[in-house]
């Protein structure tokens, strides 16, 4: 019995060997890419989300627009009744099942940024660092008076956008290196309605609803993914018990 | 080894619990694909409910309102009209809505006038016949198709008839009543089409 | 019930009374030799992973629109809003990915136990153009999406042909239907990759199975098992050390196929973009013609390629050579049977030289990919930010001499008598496992 489960040992651990290098590599890709403090989002979170589209649809919405996400998709992935979303987070009139869209006229914006502000539906996974740089950009304003909006970001130097967020956060203001334009740090110079900790809780919500957002399917997958590796696995073990067997008349 | 008995049940065994498995597991891996073909979220989208004003709609008037795409006909039936509905019984297929167009209404549509209030009628346009629009026909006077009219529908494609509760004449192609969709009166101007009176509340 | 099957199988059979003897021919007697090891698992697999991008990528048309306005928004749309959509695609798109590990590791046993050789030389052409087309397959497929990737991607390869002498430019205009990869690009691109190349691509494979069962598998000793020793309990005149290949390598290559399916799960489920590998995060921005991504490289399996494209410099004034170099790097693979002139099949026998110049030659083809996948520049700006260029260009050039080494040194090392080997065995080495 022993001779017989020793390959089966053997490829039990090639294969959880395999495993781990495929969890190393990713890791490894996230680690290389860093640099970024993490955002610690977690889309299974359903408060934070909750909070991050509060966020979202107070502050953002007037100029972004995230036309792949439904406020009907979002109202069930996010605990969210009808009534609730159409009051509380729909102030742009549109349908329960309509996509999330500005209302800012394009060229408006064009005015006033220089460019449309860009849709945010996958702005988390178009960025190498994902919710990471999200988390980091809406830390790192500062005035910056050079600018034509007034402020500037050291995430995303010489950004076209305001910082809608300075009353929660306070404003920041950049401490220049001696003799140079590089910004050494930031310090917060006039202090929001929020605490600094409240304000990283807060970013952190936005981030994590936007990392949603720009995969609702995350959610499935993950759900499903577990009783799908259950399920092989079990059929590799009679698989494998079947060759076993078969392979009696070779051996 | 190679002249091992061959135990002919345990290989029996593991051959049809695999194949078992695997048959569910291809089984399950196919339903994804066959759920892909259901109306996506933007179909939904385009085919929710939808909330008319029907307080310009004058008696015997009738307005048609699309949802899910299909074309709602809303009627303001006049009291002679509705005078008129019992004398078509012994004309009909269905007249009570009870047997073979038993499925063509809701249940709280399911009544003499076949609506929720007697002068509202609210209908699916589509014959029951082979899906054209029927023509709204509202004068009571004899007409070239039928010289006892009273008033409702006349599909111009094979010429099937309909009173002016939807009910289908005795002698044409159309099998079944047209259809009434969901709906509800949202108040005494507004009515929601796509949504049960139950789920509405 | 039973009674039934028999009926319709004798209905069939009297109607179509060569069925029997090719299921048979194919299947039940085709012998294969029984010392099949882990790499064998690749080829079976390669097939199931072929019906998993035609079962998905059936289902994927039905949703996606081809045309440049439409195609991103078209693919967020089977991401988000047709049920199970997400799933369906990523399942192509991992798929993709997978389908060249496969095909890598296949191609990789090929080359150790020497199937390539006489009399399998066909086998191994097949094989070659199957990989051929199945690059071309990938590529195209990469364009749909239209992501901003994509949209590069396609400038970039099409580019390649501008450094054809004297038509060059001609062609690209040809190849794009536009100045630039555009609605035309991306219509002609769908038709090849929905309907011509897959046609293709499933007769050659087809072709490539026909070719082996003809000429008989060859195994990891390299011995000839379909005319060797007979006598087996399948029957006097059979091959000793062959085996039906139903059941018994079709039971064993369903436990392959299980642990493959856990390492294809775990990627869908638990990592679909595989950390920017399989999907890249540059492909979640709609194609932007005015705006190049900072990290353009092409997806990881065609940049040990890509990397011998780049590290060849241009001299005479064109950018040819570095082309010549690519499409040569896969050109030499095709003329491998007639390069290696060794008279051993399998590494196992072969003399040390080539055991080390196959090591090195895999090495240099990870090697390779690394600079085209651009993660040995990232290391060397670390460690020498100021020579970082030179450092990685030295590199990668030394790993394609490698490459292109590993053939000459076979010319050579075959034909001037240098090889030492073993003595092959008259019968396969089959340890009980």
């Amino acid at each position: 019995m022993t001779k017989r489960l020793f390959p089966m040992k053997r490829i039990l651990s090639s294969f959880a060997l395999a495993a781990g290098l495929l969890v190393g590599a990713t890791q490894v890709v996230a680690a290389e890419e860093g640099g970024l403090p993490p955002a610690g989002v977690n889309i299974r979170d359903q408060a934070s989300l909750q909070r991050g589209a509060k966020l979202f649809f107070n502050y953002c919405v007037g100029c972004h627009s995230l036309k792949y996400v439904r406020y009907s998709r979002m109202a069930e992935d996010l605990g969210l009744t009808e009534d609730e979303v159409m009051k509380n987070l729909n102030f742009t009139g549109a349908k329960f099942g309509d996509p999330v869209v500005s209302h800012m006229p394009e060229d408006a914006a064009q005015q006033f940024f220089g460019k449309a502000p860009p849709d945010l539906s996958l702005e988390v996974r178009a960025k190498e660092e994902g919710p990471d740089w999200v988390f980091a950009y809406l830390n790192s304003f500062y005035v910056d008076p050079t600018r034509p909006v007034g402020w500037n970001n050291t995430v995303f130097p010489n950004a076209s956008m305001p910082f809608p967020l300075w009353e929660l956060q306070g404003v920041q203001t950049a401490v220049k290196k001696e003799g140079g334009d590089e910004v050494e740090k930031l310090e917060l110079s006039q202090p929001g309605k929020l605490t600094p900790a409240q304000y990283q809780q807060a970013a952190r919500d936005l981030t994590n609803f936007l990392t949603y957002a720009s995969e609702p399917a995350a959610l499935q997958r993950q759900r499903y993914g577990i009783w799908v590796l259950l399920f092989l696995a079990g059929f590799t073990f009679l698989a494998y018990l079947l060759k076993k067997e078969y392979w009696k008349d070779v051996h | 080894m190679a002249n091992e008995v061959v135990d002919h049940g345990r290989r029996r065994f593991l051959t049809a619990t695999t194949a078992v498995v695997g048959g569910v597991g291809v089984v399950a891996a196919a339903v994804p694909f066959i759920k892909s073909w259901e109306p996506s979220a933007r179909a939904k989208s385009a085919g929710a409910p939808v909330t008319v004003d029907i307080s310009k709609i004058e008696s015997g008037q009738k307005v048609t309102y699309p949802w899910r795409g299909l074309p709602v006909f809303v009627v303001n039936r006049s009291k002679a009209q509705l005078d008129a509905l019992p004398s078509q019984d012994s004309r009909l297929v269905d007249a009570k809505s009870d047997g073979s167009s038993a499925e063509q209404q809701p249940k709280y549509a399911q009544n003499e006038t076949r609506s929720i209030k007697p002068e509202w009628l609210v209908l699916v346009g589509l014959c029951t016949h082979l899906g054209c629009v029927p023509d709204f026909v509202p004068v009571m006077k004899p007409e070239p198709f039928d010289p006892n009219w009273q008033g409702g529908f006349y599909c111009p494609c094979h010429k099937s008839r309909y009173d002016m509760a939807g009910r289908v004449y005795a002698g044409v192609p159309a099998p079944k009543n047209l259809l009434v969709p969901p709906y509800h009166f949202v108040d005494d101007t507004h009515i929601q089409i796509g949504v049960d009176p139950k789920e509405a509340s | 019930m039973a009674g039934v099957f028999t009926r319709i199988g004798d209905w069939v059979n009297e109607r179509a009374p060569g069925l029997m003897p090719m299921y048979r021919k194919h299947m039940t007697e085709y012998y294969a030799p029984k010392n099949f090891n882990l790499w064998y698992y690749f080829g079976s697999l390669a097939l199931l992973v072929l019906v998993n991008q035609i079962v998905t990528g059936i289902f994927l048309t039905m949703n996606y629109k081809t045309s440049a306005a439409e195609a991103f928004n078209s693919v967020e749309y089977i991401m988000r809003d047709v049920e199970w959509g997400w799933l369906i695609r990523y399942m192509h798109s991992t798929g993709a990915s997978l389908f060249f590990v496969v095909v890598f590791l296949h191609m990789f046993r090929g080359l150790m136990y020497g199937s390539y050789q006489k009399p399998r030389e066909l086998v191994w052409l097949l094989g070659m153009l199957i990989f051929l087309v199945l690059m071309a397959e990938a590529f195209m497929g990469y364009v749909l999406p239209w992501g901003n990737m994509s949209f590069w991607g396609a400038k970039v390869i099409i580019s390649l042909f501008g450094t054809v002498p004297v038509i060059g430019g001609t062609l690209v205009e040809w190849i794009m239907g536009d100045y630039l990869p555009a609605d035309a690009t991306l219509n002609r691109f769908f038709a090849l990759h929905v309907i011509a190349l897959p046609i293709v691509l499933l007769l050659l494979v087809v072709l490539h199975l026909a070719a082996l069962h003809e000429v008989g598998s060859n195994n990891p000793d390299g011995v000839d098992v379909k005319h060797g020793p007979k006598g087996s309990r399948w029957g006097a005149d059979k091959p000793a050390d062959g085996i039906p290949f139903h059941p018994y390598y079709t039971v064993k290559d369903l436990v392959g196929v299980g642990f493959f399916l856990i390492i294809a799960a775990f990627i869908i489920f638990f990592a679909p973009t595989f950390g920017g590998w399989f999907l890249e995060h540059d492909n979640f921005l709609p194609a932007n013609n005015l705006v190049t991504p900072s990290h353009i490289k092409p997806s990881w399996y065609f940049t040990p390629f890509y990397a011998i494209l780049r590290m060849i410099p241009s001299f005479f004034s064109t950018a040819f050579w570095g082309v010549l170099g690519m499409f040569g790097a896969i050109a030499l693979l095709f003329l491998l049977p007639w390069i290696d002139a060794g008279k051993v099949r399998s590494i196992r026998y072969r003399g040390t030289g080539y055991k080390i110049a196959l090591m090195a030659f895999a090495a240099s083809f990870i090697g390779l990919a690394l600079v085209g996948a651009g993660v040995v520049g990232e290391k060397l700006v670390e460690w020498v930010p100021s020579d970082a260029t030179f450092w990685e260009n030295a590199f990668g050039r030394v790993m394609t001499l490698i490459y292109f080494g590993y053939f000459v040194f076979l010319w050579f090392y075959t034909r001037l008598g240098w090889e030492k080997t073993k003595p092959v065995p008259e019968r396969v080495v089959f340890d009980h496992d």
